[in-house]
This record gives C-alpha cells, sequence and structure tokens, in this order.
C-alpha cells in the first residue's frame, strides 16, 4: 500500500469562505466619573460570503461599513455574534492565535496617505507582510518578491528605494494594493479603496484589482459609497443602514428590484448616463440617527416615506424573499424604483 | 488665487527636494542660522574640552599660591588664576568635561526613560496610559530642585549619581511630549496595517511608530541636555554636586561667589560658558523642531 492512500483526502473546500452571525460591534466611552455612552456600531449581522465572490457593502457614511470590514478582520474585539473563516472560529481567538490567519486575510484602506508608514521605504513596506509572518526570511527573498509584487501593480523594482511621499495618490493605492496581496491571501476587505483618487485613476486602480481577484482567486468584501463602482465589480451587494444590513441580493437583482425603501433612496441618487429619461430623486429628510440613541423599531423609519405606525414596532428581520434576496422592511406592497 | 491654493502648489515640490526624510530635514536644518550658530559653538566647545587641557601647559590642580587671582589674560594665565592660582581656563575646560557630560549622560538616561514610558502609555492607552501619565503628572508637580537637592543629599555625589539624580527628574518632559505623539499616530492607518499583519506590540512600537516620533523626541532630547547642565550647575553652585578639587561650571561659580568684587572673572567666565552652552542647545533643539516638523512629512 502506497503512502498516498494512508494520507486523508483533503478537508473539502467548501462553503462559504465567510460567514458572518449575528455580529455585534458596539463602542463604549466614559465609564469613570463620566457617564458610558455606547455606540452600537454594527448591530446584529448575519451575512456570508461564497469562495471567490465580491460582496459590496453600500451604505452612507456613519452606517457602520468600515467598522464591519474591521470587526470581521478581527481588528477589534467583537462584542457579540460569531465570525467563521474557511470553516474555522475566529470570533474569540487572541492576537496571537489570529497571528497565522492574518497572512489570508488583508486589508486595503480608503486612505493611500494615511495608510503608508512615511518613515519607511516602498520596499520595507511591502515586506513588512513577509517579514512578520515568516521571521527567519533571507533578504534576498523579500526583495525578489517586492519585485514581483511592485511590478504586478504597474511600478518598477526601483520604486522600492523610495518613500510614500514621492508617489501619487493613484500610486500610493497600488503600493497599499501590493502590501495587501504579497501574501497571496484568500480574502480582502477593500475599504472605499478608490474613494480618495481622481476619478481618472479609479477605473484603473479597480481594473488592477479584478486583475489581482482573477489571478489569486480572491474573495473580497467591497466596501464603497460609489453604487456605479459597486454595480459594476460585485457579485453580490449588501445595504447597511445605521448598523445593520437593511438589503442583500445579487446585484443584478438588487439593482433591477430594490426592495428596500432605503436601497430605492439610495439607488435614485446615482447619475444615469441618458438624459431623455426621467425618474424621481428621492431626497432622505434629516441626518442619519445618532447610533448612540437609534429609533424604536425600524431604524429607517424616521427618513422613510412609506413608514407605517407598525414600524415603530419591532426591529424588522432581514428575511428571505426568495433567490437569495433578503431585506428588512415589514412592508410588502411597494412598487420601488429600479436604479437602472 | 488664495493663499492656500499657492502653498499646495508650491509644497509637493519642496517636498521632492530631498530623497529621504533625513535628508529634507538636514535641508531644513541647514536654513536655521541660530541652530548652525549653536551646533557650531556646541562643536567647538565639545573639541575644547577634549584637547584643550593636553594643550595647556597648566595642571588644573596645581596650586600655585604666588599667582592667585591674577586678572586675565596675565602671565600666560589667559583667563587669570583662582583664589588658589589655578589657571581658569585649564579648569574651565575641565569642568566642561564634566558638566557636558553630565548633560549628555542624563539626557541619554532620561530620554530612555521617558521614551519608554511614553510609548508604552501612548501605545496601550486606557489604564496602563492613564497610571503611567499620572505618574509622570506627580513627578512633574514635584519641584525639581527641591527634588534634586533632597536626592543630592542622600546619595554621596559621584558623576554618576549626580547624572541618575538629574536624569531622574527630566524624563517626565519626553515621556509627555512622546506619548502625545504616539497616541496620535496610533490610530492611523498604517499601524492598523501592521496589526492586520499580525504584528506584534514590540513591533508595532519600535519600528511603526518610534520612527515616527523620532523628531519630537530629538528635540525634546536637545532641550534636555540644556536643562541638565543647569540643573548640575544648580546642585554644584549650592554645593550638593560635584565636589572640589574637581572642578565643575556649578562649583567653580560656588567658589567665585566670595570674590565678586575683586576677582569678578572667576564667576564671569563659568558663567558665560553655562549661558553659553545652555543658549547653544536651545538654538540646535529649535532648529530641529523646525526641521523635524511631523508636519512636514506626515501629509
Amino acid at each position: 500500500m502506497s503512502i498516498m492512500a494512508l494520507t486523508p483526502p483533503p478537508i473539502p473546500r467548501d462553503g462559504p469562505l465567510l460567514r458572518v452571525d449575528r455580529l455585534r460591534q458596539w463602542f463604549s466611552s466614559g465609564g469613570f466619573m463620566s457617564p458610558r455612552l455606547t455606540v452600537r456600531a454594527v448591530e446584529d449581522v448575519t451575512f456570508e460570503i461564497g469562495r471567490g465572490e465580491i460582496l459590496g457593502l453600500v451604505g452612507e457614511s456613519g452606517s457602520g461599513k468600515s467598522t464591519l470590514g474591521r470587526a470581521v478582520l478581527r481588528v477589534t474585539d467583537l462584542t457579540d455574534g460569531r465570525v467563521v473563516f474557511d470553516g474555522q472560529d475566529v470570533s474569540t481567538l487572541s492576537k496571537r492565535q489570529l497571528r497565522p490567519l492574518r497572512a489570508r486575510m488583508q486589508m486595503i484602506f480608503q486612505d493611500p496617505f494615511a495608510s503608508l508608514n512615511p518613515r519607511m521605504t516602498v520596499g520595507q513596506i511591502v515586506g513588512a507582510p513577509l517579514r512578520i509572518q515568516n521571521p527567519g526570511i533571507s533578504r534576498s527573498e523579500v526583495e525578489a518578491r517586492v519585485g514581483d509584487a511592485l511590478r504586478t501593480v504597474g511600478l518598477a523594482d526601483s520604486h522600492a528605494e523610495r518613500y510614500p511621499h514621492e508617489f501619487s495618490g493613484g500610486q500610493r493605492q497600488r503600493i497599499g494594493i501590493a502590501r495587501a496581496f504579497v501574501l497571496a491571501p484568500d480574502f480582502l476587505v477593500a475599504d472605499e479603496p478608490v474613494s480618495a483618487l481622481d476619478v481618472s485613476i479609479q477605473a484603473q486602480v479597480v481594473n488592477l484589482l479584478m486583475e489581482i481577484k482573477r489571478k489569486l482567486d480572491l474573495t473580497i468584501l467591497f466596501i464603497s459609497h460609489d453604487l456605479a463602482v459597486v454595480g459594476h465589480v460585485c457579485d453580490r451587494v449588501a445595504v447597511m443602514y445605521l448598523g445593520r444590513i437593511v438589503e442583500i441580493a445579487d446585484t443584478r437583482t438588487l439593482f433591477r428590484n430594490p426592495r428596500h425603501p432605503y436601497t430605492e433612496a439610495l439607488f435614485s441618487a446615482v447619475p444615469v448616463a441618458d438624459p431623455s429619461r426621467r425618474r424621481q430623486r428621492i431626497l432622505l429628510k434629516g441626518d442619519l440617527p445618532s447610533p448612540l440613541a437609534p429609533p424604536s423599531g425600524c431604524a429607517f423609519r424616521t427618513r422613510c416615506r412609506y413608514a407605517i405606525p407598525a414600524c415603530a414596532e419591532a426591529v424588522p428581520p432581514l428575511a428571505h424573499i426568495g433567490g437569495g434576496h433578503q431585506k428588512a422592511c415589514i412592508r410588502d406592497d411597494l412598487a420601488l424604483q429600479p436604479a437602472c | 488665487m488664495s493663499s492656500a491654493t499657492v502653498a499646495a502648489a508650491v509644497l509637493p515640490n519642496r517636498r521632492l527636494a530631498g530623497t529621504s526624510p533625513r535628508s529634507r530635514a538636514w535641508g531644513r536644518f541647514k536654513r536655521h542660522r541660530l541652530a548652525m550658530f549653536g551646533s557650531g559653538v556646541i562643536l567647538v566647545l565639545v573639541f575644547a574640552v577634549i584637547f584643550g587641557p593636553m594643550i595647556l601647559p597648566f595642571d588644573p590642580l596645581h596650586i600655585d599660591l604666588r599667582h592667585r587671582f591674577a586678572p586675565p589674560p596675565g602671565n600666560g594665565h589667559l583667563f587669570g588664576t583662582d583664589q588658589l592660582g589655578r589657571d581658569l581656563l585649564v579648569r574651565l575646560l575641565m569642568a566642561g568635561r564634566i558638566s557636558l557630560t553630565i548633560g549628555f549622560m542624563a539626557m541619554v538616561v532620561s530620554t530612555l526613560i521617558g521614551t519608554s514610558v511614553g510609548v508604552t502609555a501612548g501605545y496601550y492607552g486606557g489604564l496602563v496610559g492613564t497610571v503611567l501619565m499620572r505618574i509622570v503628572d506627580a513627578v512633574l508637580c514635584f519641584p525639581s530642585v527641591f527634588l534634586l537637592l533632597a536626592l543630592a543629599a542622600f546619595i554621596k555625589p559621584s558623576i554618576l549619581t549626580i547624572t541618575l539624580i538629574i536624569a531622574a527628574t527630566g524624563w517626565m518632559e519626553v515621556a509627555r511630549v512622546v506619548q502625545a505623539q504616539i497616541k496620535a499616530l496610533r490610530h492611523r492607518d498604517f499601524i492598523l496595517a501592521a496589526e492586520m499583519l499580525g504584528a506584534s506590540g514590540r513591533y508595532v512600537m519600535t519600528r511603526e511608530l518610534l520612527p515616527n516620533a523620532a523628531g519630537p523626541i530629538i528635540v525634546a532630547a536637545t532641550l534636555t541636555v540644556a536643562r541638565a547642565i543647569l540643573a548640575e550647575a544648580y546642585v554644584s553652585f549650592l554645593g550638593y554636586g560635584i565636589q572640589a578639587p574637581t572642578a565643575s561650571w556649578g562649583n567653580m561659580l560656588n567658589n567665585a561667589q566670595q570674590y565678586l568684587n575683586s576677582a569678578p572673572w572667576l564667576a564671569i567666565f563659568p558663567g558665560l560658558m553655562i549661558t553659553l552652552a545652555v543658549t547653544s542647545f536651545n538654538f540646535i533643539g529649535d532648529g530641529l523642531r523646525d526641521a523635524l516638523d511631523a508636519r512636514m512629512d506626515l501629509t
């Protein structure tokens, strides 16, 4: 009998890469000598991301998109709920236990000026993941892999000697991307990766990201408030409002057939490149309510034009309405305006 | 065009002037005249105290009662002699060795203590940070001259103990500056990026945070040298510091008190040396503050 027959078969890699179950992320301030305030940044969020999938996460500023992205990567200690990464529950792992997993999950940041250490050369920045994850790695191997990474993102080997301030915003974002994938991760959280860039550069960076995604078979959580970009790159989209996911569906379904009033309002703000088409702009009144004191029942009811008294009674659950489409709205009788 | 847009148009070009942050900082430092003057004075002073006593034909401890109180410049004694006929210049230089050594060593010790406390407090924050910074505040509240004298009264004075005593009263300023800087940098995305890679707290503190706090640390350290030289002068002037016959600028001033009328040069020269050294270090500190201003690099 050969040795091959004795080794167990590889664990089948099926099921979603990431499963988030009733995740809560609260932040408290004060406590000693001052009243304790609790911000419920992320509240009861449940979703999955399949392998190789790009899930978009949209919502206005303050809706908890970035907090959710960071919680999923276990940058913070979760208040409640579970995050299961590739079958492994990571919700309560310590910093040390998380370390080996870090190589498989990475992040791209919004601000390409704040996300690169100004005192390090580009080579040091892109090489840091390799050094931290493999303490014994040789200098020549780091250099070779950094060079590969830089060339992949459209920079030259020689750029490794330079400092971040010598690059433009788009180039810096490329450096950030090189750092994120130099370890060949499986999962990437892209937190508004292009919103700080000039429109002319955005497409280049998005295309670069998609190219790398195909190459590494990446799974991506793509956080953005730019619906055009999200519609272009994402397989599925989740809409967040005040810390909760209010609707989630595959991109086409969501854009053609939104079922939550907030999604409709968001879509009405997307410009359409067709001057002959007229459609109603839905202007939301007021600001996002404070997450310190969210409204009772449905958090969106204070700004929703379809709100009825029943909306104030209970938080609407994120319910399946067929075809993987989920929405958190008690009104099933609405005919909402699509995005396109 | 508004001034803001002009600045925006000009600044990026200036940033491109050097390659590394260090060379750009050096460029800015060179434009600071007082700081260049201060550096020159300190360089001359350091060379003089190292090599001067070797060149001068006098022993700093050689007593020559026939030539006491020789006014400068007399009998080959360029700066005159003191009440025991010892050459004042050579004593000033020997005292300079002591005073500058104590200044530098106290700076190194207090910068090390202050930086460690500041980085730890700034990085961990929360309870650890609060406790550490309250300790800093408590020590800072204590009148440092009193603390210096109280400590000096209990501990046998020597260069090492005086250095440690001065360092013990001088590290808080550094700790505060570093803590503030680290706290400000702590939540920047590049720190988050390092933590996302599984970097340890030690890695983040020493590799990512500390280099970005180098500017303020260097500035605070330079000003600490000035303060340490002054502190040594206080303690020695009050008789608790460096003991005769070893000379320090402070105890030379102490000796000179009795002869202020008859031999004023005995007080003037050590006083000048202290002033020169302290102001030079302060000028260098100012220049470094401008040159290393974090805002120039942290866009």
